[in-house]
């Protein structure tokens, strides 16, 4: 296993070494604030973790609990599984006439990117298998970040009475928008559901009654 | 790269100057540059004599108070809804805040980093132009606040500070005090006491101005006995002293004057220190060139597209109804300039309405308010009382035309709440079935009214026989007064029973010559100026004018003023009655200021020694009004 091990470390690229260094650090003392969080969100061919690929990755940074727009990301994947079932949901088609990247080039700016940040996302899950796929595809180990769901997030704001009425307790996206009245104009893209699913996190923290001056660790 | 959240913030900004302004490039670059921020009601964006920021605001969605806190008070200045700009301090002189902002209800605010957008200004002359506007429409409040506690509350909107033309050239004192700098300090200020000016620019032999010595100077430096009042002026002139040439605007002359924390600027004929001194222009013209005009209001609710809008112009009046008070302007002048904005308020919040109805009116309305905005005699801002007369239709119309107007109602009175003026809890709305009707219904129903006794019928005429056309037809209007009134010549019964219920309104005062207080409820132990003082005068105001056929006359003073002409031997009375009548009034807005609610209600431990002598000073000529119902009617057989 060591042997195994060792010989697999020496052709790790330099960016995953970094990536990996970054999580030493524990910050889980820090108060809200101080913390970078990333939101984001995928958009894939489809909802099979293996036969699927990543369309598109849309990120944005909260830092001083502000959605900061020029600390974004935006990609758009190569493709060659093609789903074209999904393709009217996202609107993005195969060699659209925006830039392109590879998924291994993908990987690595997200990487670089996220950091050892907080990653968001609504329905966390799906989105975390789907990079850790991709990671794989790559040769590399899965994310290391800590992870918040706005989905269940927002389900901590809702009286435990009414929690128990509801049959599940997955609550959509757009569910989310109509209840914490942000506007949908943007769903569907990559970018624009991130940038939804920041401004959900900041109006769920302020339902949840958390001050920007809590530790991090109150979040999990 | 394509930055989807850039372009969608892009979506939104360029819908607003000074963006809109920009080239698209520009904008998408400054976009990609901002920061978006939550804030739930009650945080602040920034407070007062905090470091400024090095970001300006625009509200995305909600609403931003700026505030401005004086010893214990807080005072909005202004609310910024979505597109307004604030915070915009950072981009003009970078020192800290002069107000906070904070959030009126949850909010989504841009943050725009004054790095990226500096550039911008420096290169775009419009833009720049509209910040200093914006600026100067935000800080003109706190400006305005002298010392000396003297306020004038001007801010409108950004809209207005443009229809104010702050952009036009200043008027300045063309012929200001000048010394030579040999002179003695005693006979300046001689000279400025005789010519009742604030400053005297010293100057040297070209008439280029060195100096200036204002009020302040003296206050500072010889009453202080720093100086003696023997010195030469150019031991405690100010120097040097800034200068502009005459071309300053306003908005540039406020900035200069804040900016360098003086009050007075020094014209010069070129605008520089070397150049002869044609004017003066301190920050007392600058209050006078934003004239606290009322006609500014009206000019600004006729353009207003949005109620919103007329809700935060009505705030303003209210702010211009406190400096009126505090100013002592004769109430009944008051009560014009109040009525004609209020009227002004109704009519575009109905043309408004108008025009999200999916059709014209199918035939001709008029639309009546009632009560005390019929009456002209609303300061505060109460409930809505208001009504809907309706050309008489065929039969089988009936129904559509009715239903058509109650819907109309529905959108004016819903507009009319959202500006402030409440739901009355009566239902007293044209969006009631019952006060939404044809010509001829409301005819039968006025006649109703004046034959009936009933309790009912006779608060309800008294209500509704003070009305005022605010919109619509005239004609219908001037028919319905002539049922009034040919009922009222037909019989004096009429006036009677509503005599009755005059004198049957308690006494302000009890046996032992105390206010008589709410003896339960919701206000127990509040003396309720509406119901024990003002109402007798007003319905008795109404029983008198009734009785001599004054139509058209709705106000409670001028009817008295009217009865006073026509009844010399009563002069006296009606004199004092409107007198009380004046002062009552002036007492319930007051009241109802500092409370913040209709003032109807006074707690009398808040009142000083003074104010209840004054109140009491009232109570005579109610008391004498109420003999004269008595004996002219004579009510006692009714009673």
């Amino acid at each position: 296993m060591s042997l195994w091990s060792r010989k697999r470390d020496k052709e790790f690229p330099d960016f995953w070494k970094d990536y990996l260094s970054l999580f030493n650090n524990n910050y889980q003392k820090s108060p809200i604030e101080s913390v970078r969080f990333v939101a984001f969100d995928t958009e894939t061919t489809g909802f099979d973790y293996l036969d699927d690929r990543i369309l598109s990755i849309g990120a944005v940074a909260i830092n001083r609990l502000a959605i900061d727009v020029p600390d974004q990301l935006e990609l758009y994947l190569e493709q060659d599984v093609f789903n074209s079932d999904t393709v009217e949901i996202h609107g993005i088609r195969r060699n659209n006439n925006f830039k392109v990247v590879s998924e291994s080039e993908a990987i690595e700016s997200f990487l670089k990117y996220i950091g050892n940040s907080i990653l968001i996302a609504h329905h966390a899950d799906f989105d975390r298998r789907m990079i850790n796929k991709a990671l794989q595809r790559q040769g590399l180990g899965e994310l290391k970040n800590k992870f918040l769901d706005t989905g269940s997030l927002f389900g901590k704001t809702k009286h435990p009475v009414y929690r128990s009425y509801r049959k599940h307790t997955h609550y959509s996206l757009d569910e989310l928008c109509d209840d914490l009245k942000i506007s949908k104009s943007d769903r569907h893209t990559a970018s624009g559901d991130a940038f939804i699913t920041a401004l959900a996190f900041l109006k769920i923290i302020v339902k949840l009654k958390i001050d920007k001056i809590d530790s991090v660790s109150i979040l999990f | 790269m394509k930055n989807t959240i850039a372009e969608r913030i892009q979506d939104f900004l360029k819908e607003f100057p000074p963006f809109s302004m920009l080239e698209k490039d520009e904008l998408l670059m400054i976009s990609g540059q901002i920061r978006v921020m939550y804030l739930e009601k009650g945080t602040y964006v920034f407070e007062q004599d905090q470091s400024c920021h090095d970001e300006f605001y625009i509200v995305r969605e909600g609403a931003i108070g700026l505030y401005r806190t004086t010893k214990n008070d807080q005072d909005l200045v202004d609310i910024c809804d979505s597109g307004d700009l604030f915070g915009l301090r950072i981009m003009i002189i970078k020192k800290d805040y002069r107000m906070s902002a904070k959030a009126d209800e949850e909010s989504i605010v841009y943050a725009i980093p004054s790095s990226i957008f500096k550039p911008v200004i420096d290169e775009n002359r419009e833009v720049n132009k509209f910040l200093l506007e914006t600026f100067a429409a935000h800080a003109r409040n706190y400006y305005t606040e002298t010392e000396k506690g003297d306020r004038i509350d001007n801010t409108i909107s950004i809209d207005t500070a443009k229809d104010l033309s702050t952009l036009r050239t200043i008027s300045y004192r063309k012929k200001p005090l000048f010394c030579q700098p040999t002179s003695i300090v005693k006979d300046v200020a001689l000279q400025m006491n005789t010519h009742k000016v604030n400053s005297i620019v010293v100057v040297d032999e070209n008439k280029y101005p060195l100096g200036i010595i204002t009020d302040s100077d003296l206050r500072a430096k010889i009453a202080t006995g720093l100086f003696s009042s023997g010195s030469v002026v150019t031991e405690i002139m100010t120097t040097p002293v800034k200068t502009y040439s005459k071309k300053l605007t306003i908005a540039e002359a406020q900035i200069a004057l804040i900016k360098n924390s003086i009050s007075h600027l020094c014209i010069t004929k070129d605008g520089t220190r070397n150049s002869k001194l044609v004017g003066v222009f301190s920050n007392h013209d600058l209050l006078v060139s934003f004239g606290n005009n009322p006609s500014v209001l009206i000019k600004e609710i006729k353009r207003v597209k949005k109620i919103q809008r007329l809700r935060y112009i009505r705030k303003q009046v209210q702010k211009l109804l406190e400096t009126y008070l505090e100013q002592d302007i004769p109430t009944m002048h008051i009560l014009n300039l109040i009525s004609e904005i209020n009227d002004a308020l109704v009519v575009r919040t109905i043309e408004i309405s108008l025009k999200e109805m999916p059709s014209p009116p199918p035939v001709k309305f008029s639309f009546l308010v009632l009560g005390s905005q019929g009456r002209r005699e609303q300061l505060l801002i109460t409930d809505q009382d208001n009504a809907i007369v309706f050309e008489d239709v065929r039969k089988e119309d009936y129904e559509l035309t009715k239903n058509y107007f109650l819907e109309l109602a529905r959108q004016i009175t819903k507009g009319l709440h959202t500006i402030g003026f409440e739901y009355c809890p009566a239902e007293m709305m044209a969006s009631n079935a019952r006060w939404c009707m044809s010509l001829s219904e409301w005819e039968t129903q006025f006649k109703g009214w004046m034959t009936s006794s009933t309790e009912e019928s006779t608060l309800l005429s008294s209500i509704f026989f003070d009305f005022q056309l605010v919109y619509g037809d005239s004609d219908m209007v001037n028919q319905l007064s002539n049922v009034v009134f040919d009922g009222v010549n037909k019989s004096n019964r009429f006036l009677a029973l509503l005599g009755v219920n005059a004198l049957q309104k308690p006494s302000p005062l009890g046996f032992f010559k105390q206010f008589l207080v709410e003896q339960n409820g919701e206000h127990k132990d509040t003396f309720d100026i509406k119901t024990r003082a003002m109402m007798v005068l007003i319905d008795s105001a109404r029983i008198l004018a009734l009785y001599h056929n004054l139509k058209g006359i709705n106000n409670t003073l001028l009817r008295y003023e009217t009865l006073a002409e026509l009844e010399p031997n009563n002069k006296e009375l009606f004199e004092s009655c409107a007198k009380a009548f004046r002062v009552l009034l002036k007492f319930r807005t007051r009241q109802g200021l500092i409370h913040k609610d209709s003032g109807r209600f006074i707690k009398l431990n808040t009142l000083s020694k003074k104010d209840k002598l004054k109140l009491k000073r009232c109570f005579k000529p109610i008391k004498d009004i109420q003999e004269l119902l008595g004996v002219r009617f004579q009510l006692k057989t009714f009673m």
